[in-house]
């Protein structure tokens, strides 16, 4: 069921942040199902090759749409189970994420584009800094709970860990999740073509069914690492797993107008500075191990 | 066990021929890799039994050397170290055929081939050699033969400025092992690998450096590694595969070996090879990020993957000293199994550049690119390899990372926090050297592969003949079947980690724990597979009908790129070396433009091994001038040196006399 309610409500999400930016700067926002249309609008369309490209250019999103799929599966929706849980599926997971960007940064680097070169160079820096970070927290979150899978990590952190640990290890998921997904201040979503840099650069030469794939992997991704971090900031459990699964999705949703709060009042950072929070993030779930060690 | 012994004759005597035939080259090649292909075919049969426990009794030979004995013996052990040896060996050889070809008529062909059947002859005595005389004596074997292939370009300065730092490290390494096996037979009466446990007890601290530093220099621990990066880009390609994928692992046999040998080991040897470990992965990968020779990179992810296994042996003594059979099965056989998979993805991307080579004629990356068009084979080869090197799930590298990390975290979960916090590294180092990994190999491939050539070399480059291509997907594929039959493939270790553990009866349970996971994680292999096969459809029926162009690359409307514009390796790295700089230590040349009209713009970086010129450079320059203090000793008057060696003599005849 959690597969199922990522895999339709995803692109909602990014629909929330949009809709709580545009209430913050006063203005009206698109309709709530804009991105699905957007998807359904390239899954219609036509596509234009480079000729330097390879088959890599179309492997490449089909892998990462592929890889989030499988990584969807592997998530707790609040205490919910996830639809599949084995000991140290939390490894397979993040390796299912890295193997989705190694896929999209090589689809990057099919057009021989330096625009796309450097989002390529710049979204494998985030992933090296944002992964130790990732598996500080899961860590922590293990030894708290004594299990060795995603879903009995989530299934009742507050009896595991003490309450000010839980809140580092949200700060620190929420680093990756905005780094990984390529939100301010690591990468500013809303704005094409070479300023950014990062996320939407690499994807400049795909269009289609093409693009739509890689659009709607993101917004899974982003639902994903959502849901993980809100197992963590809202560690309370009710006991019938329908409660469980409505708190995890008022999480999620809490999630989305937080992130839409903070990207109407913050500026993207400068580069140089987004190791630092990266470093920072695995810091913080260092932390949060120690408070957990006796 | 007669298999062999079969086998190692095949190769001595398949080398000796091909030696012979040396006027010949054509056919002394042929001969010579022939019989070194049907040699590891012979001696992969007793391996595979040796591994699943099979093997039979240990073969004594009559030998006339004091305390030597010509006993080899195949326990799981060897037999594990013995197959992946056998199985790049035998491949690189078919390779080797084609790739020495230009070579035929000006270089002694006959002779590296002597050689190169040699190297793979004395691995597999190293392996399964079971008295210390003849091991050493294998082991000094193994290096020579290397050795002669590094220095097989020996016109280059370079190469032979390489041959001399290998032969230096390697003999400095050699001694260690002397000392460790002098110490360990003086206390047990006996040079027999049977007898040798009798005599650790009371100095297994001191045994357990010595073996680490003997070992780990030729395994290529950091900061012992400065050899490897030199060494294994100078050979030619087929031996780069067979030094980095398995000459390296001798070193982590022997240590395994020592471990197993030196009995229960205290909390800290855990902590020393994590630690270890991690600088190398750390540093190692950071290194390869930096280099843009080809050759050079993989060298460097060497390091990087020699500190990940030392990182699964340092999790599995953990789980030995703290006595958890779950910890130390799950780090034993995760490290132990990534020797297997580094042989295979390794000996494969350097075969693979080894083609590069040959087919685009240069290995700086910042030249070529486009070469996926160009070489197919090659390149979906590389990519298999770089994607495996990476981690990444489904290939099997993704596997022996799995298992590490999974008997890290159930450490970190059930132990105390003494041994937690060690365990804790690993996690968090395995998920950093991963990530790094991964940018290293997207540059790699995506740079040298992919874009447009950036020379014209790469650009006229063709796909190299059958006999090169096969042994590369011959290795890919076995890099795909570990990581799809992972389950199989860790219970198939039973033997080996029954043997390692102070309570075998809990290694099936821990094996099955790890089965199991990996089960499902081989189903989730599965499932990617199908889901990208659904979305290919899938996107192939959308477009089915529709227009579907090509044109230039987009690149914001640009519709005039060069390929001179395209992102470098360089600069594809800078974001992470800059990051880094206080360690890596790059150097830049650069002519910045001046003036109105600036002309003659120019910037190079290069990163030399920080290890070499801030720890050994020193050393070894003061050890030099101290020496050359002594210089007036070498007179070169041979009577002066006749009295020299009489006096000594006469001295040591007094002393002697003396003390006794």
């Amino acid at each position: 069921m959690n597969l199922l309610l990522g895999i339709l409500l995803a692109p909602l999400l990014s629909s929330l942040i949009l809709r709580t930016k545009a209430l913050v700067a006063g203005r009206q926002g698109p309709p709530w199902l804009q991105p699905y249309f957007d998807i359904a609008k390239l899954l219609q369309k036509g596509a234009v090759y480079s000729r330097t490209a390879t088959g890599l250019f179309v492997a490449g999103p089909i892998g990462a749409l592929s890889a989030t799929l499988l990584a969807a599966a592997l998530i707790p929706l609040g205490g919910c189970q996830a639809s599949v849980s084995f000991e140290g599926d939390l490894f397979l997971f993040a390796g299912l994420l890295a193997a989705a960007r190694f896929l999209s940064i090589l689809a990057a680097l099919d057009v021989g584009l330096s625009f796309e070169g450097m989002g390529a160079s710049r979204e494998a820096l985030y992933g090296a800094l944002a992964e130790p970070a990732l598996f500080l927290a899961l860590a922590a979150g293990a030894r708290g709970s004594g299990s060795l899978s995603l879903s009995g990590i989530f299934a009742s952190p507050l009896d595991g860990i003490a309450a000010p640990a839980l809140a580092l290890l949200a700060g620190a998921l929420l680093v990756v999740a905005l780094a990984e997904c390529a939100r301010i201040p690591f990468d500013d979503p809303a704005t094409h073509l070479e300023l950014t840099m990062v996320h939407e650069v690499m994807v400049l030469d795909h269009g289609g069914p093409d693009l739509a794939f890689i659009e709607y992997a993101s917004s899974l991704k982003f639902w994903i690492l959502g849901t993980l971090l809100g197992g963590f900031a809202m560690p309370i459990r009710i006991g019938g797993s329908l409660a469980n699964a409505l708190l995890g999705l008022g999480a999620v949703a809490a999630l989305g107008v937080a992130i839409g709060a903070v990207e109407s009042t913050m500026a993207r950072l400068k580069l140089q500075r987004v190791p630092q929070l990266l470093v920072g993030a695995g810091v913080l779930a260092a932390v949060a191990l120690v408070l957990g060690m006796r | 066990m007669s298999l062999l012994l079969v086998s190692l004759s095949v190769l001595a005597l398949s080398g000796l021929a091909a030696f012979a035939l040396s006027r010949a080259p054509a056919v002394a090649s042929r001969v010579g890799a022939w019989g070194a292909a049907a040699g590891c075919a012979i001696g992969i049969v007793p391996a595979v039994r040796g591994i699943l426990g099979e093997a039979e009794a240990a073969v004594r030979l009559p030998w006339s050397i004091p305390v030597g004995a010509f006993s080899v013996g195949l326990d799981p052990l060897s037999a594990f170290f013995l197959l992946p040896t056998l199985f790049l060996g035998g491949l690189s050889a078919i390779y080797g055929v084609e790739y020495m070809k230009p070579y035929e008529g000006r270089k002694a062909i006959g002779a590296s081939w002597l050689f190169f059947n040699a190297l793979l002859a004395s691995m597999a005595l190293v392996l399964t050699a079971k008295n210390a005389v003849l091991f050493l004596l294998a082991w000094e074997a193994m290096a020579l033969s290397s050795f002669f292939l590094v220095v097989f370009d020996h016109e280059k300065e370079k190469a032979r400025e390489a041959g001399w730092t290998y032969m230096v490290a390697t003999h400095l390494g050699t001694a260690f092992l002397i000392a460790f096996f002098l110490i360990l037979g003086q206390r047990s009466g006996s040079l027999d690998f049977e007898a040798l446990p009798a005599g650790a007890r009371e100095a297994a601290d001191l045994l357990f450096l010595l073996a680490l530093v003997g070992f780990g220099t030729k395994a290529g621990f950091a900061p012992l590694h400065v050899w490897l990066p030199e060494a294994h880009p100078a050979a030619p390609s087929h031996v780069s595969a067979v030094m980095s994928g398995v000459m390296l692992k001798t070193g982590i046999y022997g240590l395994v070996r020592a471990i197993q040998l030196l009995g229960p080991p205290p909390p800290w040897w855990g902590v020393l090879l994590v630690a270890i470990g991690l600088t190398s992965g750390v540093f190692g990968v950071l290194f390869a990020l930096a280099q843009h020779d080809l050759k050079r990179l993989l060298a460097y992810c060497s390091v990087e993957n020699v500190g990940i296994i030392a990182m699964g042996l340092g999790v599995g003594l953990l789980g030995l000293s703290y006595g958890s059979p779950v910890v130390a099965t799950l780090g034993f056989a995760g490290g132990l199994l990534h020797v297997l998979n580094h042989a295979l993805f390794k000996g494969l991307l350097f075969l693979g550049a080894g083609s590069v080579l040959r087919g685009a004629k240069t290995l700086e990356m910042e030249r070529l690119g486009g070469l996926l068009k160009r070489m197919p084979w090659t390149g979906g080869s590389f990519l298999a390899g770089a994607y495996a090197i990476s981690g990444l799930p489904p290939m099997n590298g993704f596997v022996s990372e799995f298992a590490i990390l999974l008997g890290a975290l159930a450490g970190v979960v059930t132990l105390p926090a003494k041994a937690a916090v060690p365990l804790l590294a690993v996690v968090g180092g395995l998920a950093l050297i991963g990530g790094l990994a991964a940018a290293c190999f997207a540059k790699a491939f995506g740079i040298s592969f992919l874009g447009e050539p950036r020379g014209e070399q790469a650009s006229a480059a063709k796909e190299t003949g059958l006999a090169m291509r096969i042994p590369m997907a011959a290795l890919a594929l076995a890099c795909a079947a570990i990581g799809f039959l992972a389950p199989f493939a860790v219970r198939a270790l039973r033997p080996m980690l029954e043997a390692l553990a102070h309570a075998p009866a809990a290694v099936p349970a821990a094996l099955d724990r790890l089965a199991i996971a990996l089960g499902w994680a081989a189903g989730g292999a599965a499932a990617f597979a199908a889901l990208c096969a659904l979305l290919a459809w899938v996107r192939r029926r959308l477009l089915a009908g529709r227009p579907v162009g090509e044109g230039p690359t987009w690149d914001c409307g640009y519709a005039q790129p060069t390929a001179r514009m395209q992102y470098t390796a360089s600069s594809f790295a800078e974001p992470l070396t800059t990051l880094f700089s206080l360690l890596l230590g790059t150097h830049r040349r650069e002519a910045l433009p001046k003036g109105l009209f600036p002309a003659g713009v120019a910037l190079s970086t290069e990163t030399p091994d920080a290890c070499r010129e801030r720890i050994f450079r020193p050393i070894f320059e003061a050890v030099g001038s101290a020496f050359s203090r002594l210089r007036w000793l070498q007179h070169g008057r041979v009577q002066l040196y006749v009295v020299a060696i009489a006096l000594t003599l006469f001295v040591l005849l007094a002393w002697k006399m003396g003390v006794s």
